[in-house]
């Protein structure tokens, strides 16, 4: 018997606004722009809104507050979520759930963020501890006075396990952010479209080894909204409706246990078996992989998590531009967070909307009738995913 | 006229739940968390025990041996006080007893560090505090 989630409810509106270098508005006002947005691409009125789900994003600059910005009365749903980067598949989740048990209709969710501001670098948002007192007390300063600084640092450090374990190579975290920027380069919302080799990868400048500044994702401004409604009225609105077949989260949680393994096996594992299961399908039904790529490795991880490959053979697998335009499976191809933009879990969820409802113009891909769409946050720590789909069932 | 400013590094300044560490650093001594319910070990320092739960604990001495469990070469300069020392290893090593430390490995070159090689822990003294660093062993 299907589960009884699988196809019960549809992503019908999509609102993006501009995103990168995107200065004079607050993340509350992109985030009713993005509402705005998506509310009108789905066909509905304001009205018709009765749930709210909001994922600030690094600068923190969205609240509950967002309601009464927006003018939202009689919410049936509403929550201010966060489990980092895995949060915007979440959010497609608990609507979803609350659509079947009939607590809402049509749920809002929304990412906005403004890490960049004028004149400041754009790693400065995410310099953990960089900004650190000048003794920060307790045993999290070992952590300072070891120069351990920045997102980056973590996964570097993951990126060299693997390596280490498996015999990864630099070249195969070139492949990556290489097919994605040919991806990018067809991607009108792309913040990055100058075409990129392996040479440009390799030149890159070192943030940290093993990651070069082409292994990292790009920090952005602006905001993302869609809309989850149920599956039996989604086929009436506007736009070709990209029906949620599965969902899974996997958290692994804290990274400095004894025993934990969190560089090389990510929560993705576990999300994995509960989205395939609901879904009724595995990694061979995929068609198009939409992967939160925040750096090269996390693309290369996930894809063994989710069976594609075995546990450390990510790098010959993404070899010969397998994840690119032309390949065998198509992956981040919109560009992804390394070269469109970076808005958390958005990213890879707005393109498997464009690409569920074919509407991906000179990047759509021909074959699109299962998109796995994930959410990664922390060291690897949280992990949330979707399985899409244009078809009802 | 251009007056250099020496940034001090960020060192870490006990508090009560780490004071045992510190304490310890001083006196050459790796200290760990060990519960005294279930017997697991811990670091950081913490009142709960994230195996059983229990508060109940006391400070062990650790041997002092591990291996590199990762590491990675810092060449961004996020803070003043590291800029000369760019490029730099950021490691973690897995200390025998199981627990995992960031720090940094001396008496290497960057470039002959593995994953899985044994180290020991060697001591930097400052003027208040002491700071594990690793050697190879
Ligand atoms: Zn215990």
């Amino acid at each position: 018997m299907a589960h009884p989630l699988r196809g019960a409810t549809a992503i019908t509106g999509l609102g993006m606004t501009p995103m990168g270098r995107v200065f004079g508005r607050s993340a509350t006002e992109l985030a009713a722009d993005a509402i705005a947005l998506a509310i009108a691409d789905a066909g509905l009125e304001k009205e018709d809104i009765d749930g709210l789900l909001i994922n600030a994003g690094v600068s923190q600059g969205l609240t509950l507050g967002l309601q009464n910005y927006c003018g939202f009365a009689g919410l049936k749903l509403l929550n201010n979520m966060n489990a980092a980067g895995s949060t915007a598949a979440q959010m497609v989740q608990y609507a979803s759930m609350a659509i079947a048990a009939g607590m809402a209709r049509h749920v809002v969710c929304v990412f906005a963020d403004t890490p960049l501001s004028e004149g400041k670098s754009a790693g400065a948002a995410y310099g953990m501890r960089a900004n650190a007192p000048s003794r920060p007390r307790g045993m999290v300063g070992l952590y300072t006075a070891a120069g351990y600084f920045g997102a980056n640092t973590p996964y570097a450090l993951a990126a060299r396990r693997h390596m280490d374990l498996y015999g990864t190579k630099q070249d195969h975290f070139g492949e990556i952010a290489v097919a994605q920027r040919k991806w990018a380069v067809m991607n009108p919302l792309a913040q990055m479209r100058d075409p990129m080799t392996m040479e440009d990868y390799h030149a890159s400048r070192w943030i940290i080894e093993p990651l070069h500044l082409l292994d990292c994702c790009l920090v952005s401004n602006g905001a993302i909204a869609v809309i989850v409604s149920p599956a039996s009225n989604a086929k009436d609105l506007r736009q070709p409706p990209v029906y949620v077949h599965g969902m899974g989260q996997g958290h692994p949680g804290d990274n400095n246990r004894a025993g934990s393994d969190w560089e090389t096996e990510t929560g993705a594992k576990l999300a994995a078996q509960t989205a395939y299961a609901m879904a009724g399908i595995g990694p061979g039904d995929v068609s198009i992989c939409e992967l939160y790529d925040c750096y090269t490795y996390t693309v290369l991880v996930t894809l063994e998590d989710y069976g594609f490959c075995g546990k450390g053979e990510g790098g010959p697998f993404v070899e010969g531009g397998r994840l690119g335009p032309g390949g065998a499976l198509p992956t981040n191809t919109g560009g992804g967070e390394l070269s469109a933009y970076y808005m958390w879990g958005m990213t890879p969820l707005s393109e498997a909307i464009i690409q569920g409802r074919g509407a991906g113009g000179e990047r759509q891909v021909a074959r699109n009738d299962v998109i796995l769409c994930t959410g990664n946050g922390g060291n690897l720590s949280y992990h949330g995913c979707l399985i899409l789909s244009p078809h009802a069932s | 006229m251009t007056q250099e400013t020496i940034v001090p590094k960020p060192l870490p300044e006990p508090d009560e739940a780490s004071r045992p560490f510190f304490d310890g650093a001083r006196q050459g001594r790796l200290m760990l968390m060990k519960c005294l319910t279930c017997g697991t070990v811990r670091l950081p320092s913490r009142r709960h025990c994230d195996r059983c739960l229990s508060q109940e604990s006391e400070w062990v001495a650790a041997s002092g041996r591990g291996t590199v469990r990762t590491f990675g070469i810092m060449h961004q300069r996020y803070h003043a006080a590291f800029a000369n020392d760019i490029p730099y290893n950021v490691t973690v090593v897995e200390l025998e007893e199981g627990p995992r430390l960031p720090t940094n490995l001396i008496g290497i070159a960057n470039g002959e560090i593995r994953v899985g090689m044994e180290v020991v822990v060697d001591w930097e003294h400052h003027d208040d505090v002491t700071i594990p660093r690793f050697r190879p062993a």
